[in-house]
């Protein structure tokens, strides 16, 4: 297994939508790096015949062909009333007209 | 007093009318101003609804009806359960505001046996720790030594039942956060099987092995608790449509005929010599009232950590994508355009183990890394269920200790997140199979600190689990000890 490098915490922190100054990144690459070499024990495991497994109720599984002989769990397609939209909102950082609000992703004039 | 009392024998004094569930909240309320401060466990206290909850139990007992076995109990509910009008902030910052517009099942349910809800539990934020220090809020003392962590991340919801500050409570357990800090905190704890309890309403940390369940004073407690909680639920597919037995009629004081399992692999360097004495002695005890003791073999225990430490955090990764400041929870006030809000919020929500998880959870999940990581990790989980699945086809028990240490100093591991993480080598590898696990107490260290036995059944093998850890209380007295707070030492 590979390690990780100060720019592959720059690029999973990316995608995972957070943002570190460098001392962070320094911070977080040593730790995960260390994290990392310990779950390199895994290796010493010959897994090439073993199924993996998501999930462990055999017969009830969720993730579409995961599991052989798996039966999908599917409920009646019945519309029901959900929760209150102004319920809902209360939550809400910023809430307009019964939306959520976000910061301007389009131009006005545009 | 009160409140040291279990449920059920509340329940007779109730019933009987020598009580009432409003004197019972006083004292339980009188208890939290005596000790609160020093054990801090409670983020949230709903004294004005435990009252009126009462009061409507009140009714019920007085008017003769036929009432729950838990009406008018008091109970605390760990900060990630969903409570309706109630904040639930998961230990977190991103969370801090949030009230939810739903009761997660659990709450309905427990709400229908007529209840009284003491207060909201500190928790290790999204359930991620291994001994509540990660927090947004406060730090849990555990009450046995107020400079010690309870355990985690159930530990405030164990503390206060070690403290009498509630009677009972619900946790949540994903590689062992009830088990854990119910033997720290020398009280009962029991993960059911996964699929047993709905997790509707339970804020998710990894689903594929996040399960609630109840911390009580004795087993009894523990039977009534999972009664009531215990179902499947339209409101969560992963529920598991099997009959629930009335868990009260495991409660047999007989192990005569049964096998118990003691895995070798747990018997490691590392375990605390005075846990695997109190242990041995555990084991000893269940043989001498005629329980059939052998060692086990569960060969792939050893790698079960690093298994978890890929699968829990790629799940997590992906269910608190949820957070982005827009529906719920915190928002950065002043950032460039979306994306960035997104990133400002997050990383200013978050606390650094959360951000570590979902960071280790992402690059596992990552193009180039999912099969040598993520895929590796799923077919070790296979390996250790099959270890478990053979080991059930010749004992109906597992016995071990919980976990390799009783309750650390404050402090003594925040500093090396590895270090932290081995914590839960005892309590991982059940989690990886979803089997049902009780941690009883069993013991005590020379310094005074709890030791707990951990109890584990094949799935659905609830009543055995319940069976064994029934009759081993019946016959030893560690269940009956409580922790002396030293209410006049500095905090």
């Amino acid at each position: 297994m590979e390690t990780i490098t100060t720019d592959g915490v720059r690029h999973v922190a990316n995608l995972a939508r957070l943002e570190f100054n460098d001392e962070e990144t320094e911070h977080f690459t040593e730790q995960l790096a260390r994290i990392l070499e310990y779950i390199g024990k895994l290796n010493e495991l010959e897994t090439d015949d073993v199924p993996p497994t998501s999930h462990i109720h055999p017969h009830q599984v969720f993730i579409m062909g995961a599991q052989e002989g798996a039966a999908h769990v599917a409920k009646p397609d019945i519309v029901k009333p959900s929760y209150p939209r102004e319920e809902i909102l209360v939550n809400a950082p910023e809430a307009e007209e019964g939306y959520f609000g976000v910061p301007r992703v389009v131009d006005r004039d545009s | 007093m009160l409140y040291e009392l279990t449920a059920h024998t509340l329940h007779e004094k109730l019933k009987n009318r020598e009580i009432t569930a409003v004197a019972l909240v006083e004292s339980v309320y009188a208890r939290i101003a005596e000790v609160e401060s020093h054990v801090k466990g409670y983020l949230t206290l709903t004294k004005d609804i435990a009252l009126e909850q009462a009061s409507h139990a009140d009714a019920g007992f007085q008017k003769g009806d036929e009432m729950p076995p838990l009406a008018g109990i008091p109970i605390a509910i760990k900060d990630v359960i969903c409570t309706k009008g109630v904040q639930t902030t998961c230990g977190s910052k991103i969370l801090e505001n949030f009230v939810p517009p739903y009761n997660a099942t659990v709450m309905t349910k427990l709400y229908e046996q007529g209840v009284v809800m003491v207060g909201k539990t500190n928790m290790d934020e999204f359930a991620m720790g291994s001994s509540t220090e990660n927090s947004a809020y406060q730090i849990t003392h555990n009450p046995w030594n107020l400079d010690t962590i309870p355990g985690g991340s159930s530990g405030g919801s164990a503390a206060v039942v070690s403290a009498d500050t509630a009677v009972c409570s619900l946790g949540s357990d994903t590689g062992g956060s009830i088990r854990q800090p119910a033997a720290l905190c020398g009280v009962v704890g029991m993960k059911p099987t996964y699929g047993r309890v709905s997790r509707y309403g339970l804020v998710a940390f990894a689903s594929s092995l996040d399960q609630i369940g109840p911390f009580t004073k004795d087993v009894t407690d523990c039977a009534l608790l999972l009664n009531a909680i215990c179902g499947s639920d339209a409101m969560d597919a992963t529920s598991v449509d099997v009959p629930v037995p009335d868990f009260t009629q495991s409660l047999i004081n007989d192990v005569q005929g049964l096998k118990i399992g003691v895995p070798k692999e747990y018997f490691t360097p590392a375990l605390d010599t005075e846990i695997a004495d109190s242990v041995q002695s555990a084991t000893a005890v269940l043989e001498n009232l005629g329980a059939t003791v052998e060692e086990i073999s569960l060969p792939h225990t050893e790698y079960a950590i690093a298994t978890y430490y890929i699968i829990a955090p790629a799940e997590a990764s992906a269910n608190l994508a949820r957070y982005d400041g827009v529906r719920y929870g915190y928002r950065n006030e002043n950032p460039e355009d979306l994306i960035g809000m997104y990133k400002k919020t997050r990383s200013e929500g978050f606390g650094e183990e959360v951000k570590r998880r979902i960071m280790l959870g992402t690059f596992a999940l990552s193009a180039g890394y999912q099969d040598a990581y993520y895929k590796k990790a799923q077919k070790a989980r296979t390996l250790i269920k099959s270890d478990f699945d053979a080991a059930f086809e010749k004992v109906d028990v597992i016995a071990t200790p919980t976990s390799p240490t009783p309750a650390f100093k404050i402090g003594e591991r925040t500093a090396d997140p590895l270090q932290m993480y081995l914590s839960d080598v005892m309590t991982t590898p059940a989690s990886h199979a979803g089997l049902p696990g009780i941690s009883v107490p069993c013991g005590f260290v020379q310094n005074g600190l709890p030791v707990g036995l951990q109890l584990l059944g094949a799935p659905f093998a609830e009543d055995k689990v319940l069976r064994v850890a029934y009759t081993f209380e019946q016959n030893t007295e560690h269940h009956r000890q409580k922790p002396k707070i030293q209410t006049n030492g500095a905090v």
